[in-house]
């Protein structure tokens, strides 16, 4: 009885260190995660020369909305912004329904031709024609320097439609079908009016997926996009953070070199916050739709 | 995964009756009218472009025009003095990516999946997803801005403590470790979320029945938890072993400067500056040779890394 005793409390001790081990790792990950978004913000409303010193660690010092000023005042980024905006709505629009189109069709078990579908599909995920090749089609279809070269070369994502396609699967029961068709209802009704309804979540991960990623990508945009006027956000982005062109509008008094390098670098914090914004507002209500469509799609591996 | 297929013995229809099933199914074909569109003309088109590799591409002649010119452009590739550096950096960061980037996702499933208090899990959780929202271009700003020689903060704190500022973007030697610890920090939350959700599927009666028998925390994450994802490993082990070529090229091209390039360039940045962003002598079918040997290799590899595991752990991809 006495080394039972001793034996449990013994355990409990080893549990309870391990669960303070616990605590303090997972506190140590969040803050490893955290620490740096946190930093940019406070860097984006301090001023210039208390960040370039390095006084700024934990809190704001010189508070100052400067870099906001100048950010929001300059052509080029609210330009990018605006683009941005019409390649992912278009973008988004595009994708969405044919990916559900798809997805939708490719579920039905009893359509024939449904395996050779899909392998052609799948098969495009570990093979394709690569930069080049998919460069000269696009190119041979006279898509470059227009919305259309940022929207149709991927405009599906094979993931996505599997996602879709397994969400499918498993939430339109073929009971519900049969019974639809024997009152009489067709295809494409049984598709808009008891289908698409029971799907919205579906739609929602696809618009989520294909939005942050049409939102987030530069290269395709770098490799066929020429007109500065119509770059999207992330290209001038990179001018703005990679290349160093801060505009001279935007440097202002900054005379001294020691000055302009400071007074870049808030530039930069502002843009780094005034992209990121609409996602980082908008992600503590998103992030459980990509939660749940990464889940749906570690169904099938 | 296989999963056994049970037979129904159907008596095997003429083609003019499966003629005539696929034709009462001609609605659902209709909404597959743009998705064959799209693969056709921007995966397999693009896939028979392929045959530029082979070819002296030029615009004047198009793909299907052009000379062709054997394995010319192969041979110059495997004979520069680029190639192995481009093959050796591609393999180092993407093996080091996979070596460290690998296993932290899963023990932090795990770790939050033992966490008590379910509001603190939750927080820790929503944070680490966050940064797999943050683009590129951004990512590699932060990296620019923190790593400053002059003005970023890490050498900030360096010279707090009495130190020199480093150089890290400058420098070659650093690139790799730059490179594998921001995708670490971007990606492995995100990467947890597949394991977290396997875990969810663990039954709570294992884990009470284990208490019962005096099973410690580690006990039990060692011999319930962990095999019950190891399923779920193996596939994302293949799957990430099979793209062991393909690596970030968005970001590490945006990493690159002439201090650091010895070590940054990768496969597909190369390609990239051979062609599209070469000014002065494009030369696309070079290009679409080394992409198209970096194809061919990462299929390869995929399908081998499939067979064995097929053959020694009994789990497969198809």
């Amino acid at each position: 009885m006495d080394g039972q005793m001793k034996k449990n409390n013994h355990k409990r001790e080893g549990n309870l260190s391990f669960h303070i081990f616990n605590y303090i790792f997972l506190g140590i990950i969040f803050l490893l995660v955290a620490y740096p978004i946190y930093f940019v913000l406070i860097a984006s409303i301090s001023h210039p020369s208390a960040v370039g010193t390095g006084q700024v660690l934990l809190l704001p010092k010189q508070l100052t909305t400067e870099g906001y000023k100048a950010v929001f005042s300059d052509d080029s980024i609210m330009t990018g912004y605006k683009n941005s905006l019409i390649y992912t709505l278009t973008g988004v629009l595009f994708s969405v329904t044919t990916t559900v189109l798809a997805a939708y069709s490719l579920s039905r078990r009893d359509m024939p031709g449904r395996k050779v579908f899909m392998m052609l599909i799948v098969f495009t995920m570990y093979f394709g024609g690569g930069m080049i090749p998919t460069y000269i089609v696009v190119n041979n279809l006279k898509l470059t320097n227009t919305m259309w070269s940022l929207i149709f070369p991927t405009l599906i994502v094979p993931y996505n439609l599997i996602v879709a396609r397994t969400f499918f699967e498993s939430s339109i029961p073929s009971e519900l079908r049969e019974s639809a068709y024997l009152d009489g209802c067709t295809e494409f009704q049984f598709f808009k009016d008891i289908a698409m309804p029971l799907s919205k979540a579906i739609v929602a991960i696809l618009v989520l997926f294909y939005g942050v990623s049409q939102w987030n990508t530069y290269f395709n945009a770098m490799i066929y996009i020429r007109r500065q006027e119509m770059y999207p956000l992330q290209l001038v982005l990179r001018n703005i953070l990679i290349e160093n062109q801060v505009s001279q509008e935007m440097m202002q008094d900054a005379k001294q070199a020691a000055a302009q390098i400071e007074r870049a670098g808030l530039i930069k914090y502002v843009s780094i916050i005034v992209s990121a914004a609409p996602l980082m507002i908008l992600y503590p209500f998103i992030q459980k739709y990509f939660v749940k469509g990464v889940l749906i799609g570690s169904v099938k591996g | 995964m296989k999963d056994k297929k049970t037979k129904v013995i159907v008596p095997k229809k003429t083609f003019s009756q499966q003629l005539a099933k696929a034709k009462s199914y001609w609605q659902l074909y209709v909404f597959l009218i743009p998705c064959f569109l799209y693969f056709g003309i921007f995966r397999y088109a693009p896939m028979g472009g392929l045959q530029m590799a082979f070819k002296d591409y030029n615009v004047v002649q198009g793909v299907w025009g052009s000379p062709w010119v054997g394995l010319k452009h192969f041979i110059r590739f495997f004979e520069s003095p680029d190639c192995w550096n481009v093959i050796g950096n591609t393999l180092k960061i993407s093996i080091l990516s996979l070596l460290f980037g690998f296993p932290l996702p899963i023990l932090i499933a795990l770790l939050l999946n033992q966490c008590r208090s379910k509001r603190f899990g939750k927080v820790v959780q929503t944070t680490i997803y966050a940064p797999h929202f943050i683009s590129a271009v951004i990512i590699v700003g932060m990296l620019n801005l923190f790593l400053s020689p002059s003005t970023g903060v890490i050498n900030k704190v360096i010279e707090m403590f009495g130190g020199e500022a480093v150089m890290f973007m400058g420098s070659a030697s650093m690139f790799p470790a730059i490179y594998v610890i921001s995708e670490i920090w971007q990606n492995t939350g995100y990467s947890s979320i597949v394991y977290t959700a396997a875990l969810s599927g663990v039954s709570p009666e294992l884990h009470e029945s284990a208490i019962m028998d005096g099973a410690t925390v580690w006990q039990r994450i060692r011999y319930i938890d962990l095999p019950s994802i190891m399923p779920t490993i193996i596939i994302l082990l293949i799957m990430n072993t099979g793209r062991v070529l393909t690596v970030g090229y968005e970001k590490i091209y945006l990493m690159q400067n002439s201090l650091n390039l010895s070590s940054s360039e990768v496969i597909s940045t190369y390609v990239y500056k051979q062609s599209l962003g070469s000014a002065s002598r494009p030369n696309f079918s070079y290009s679409a040779a080394i992409g198209f040997f970096e194809s061919v290799v990462s299929l390869v590899l995929l399908m081998v890394v499939n067979k064995v595991s097929a053959k020694v752990a009994d789990m497969s991809l198809v």
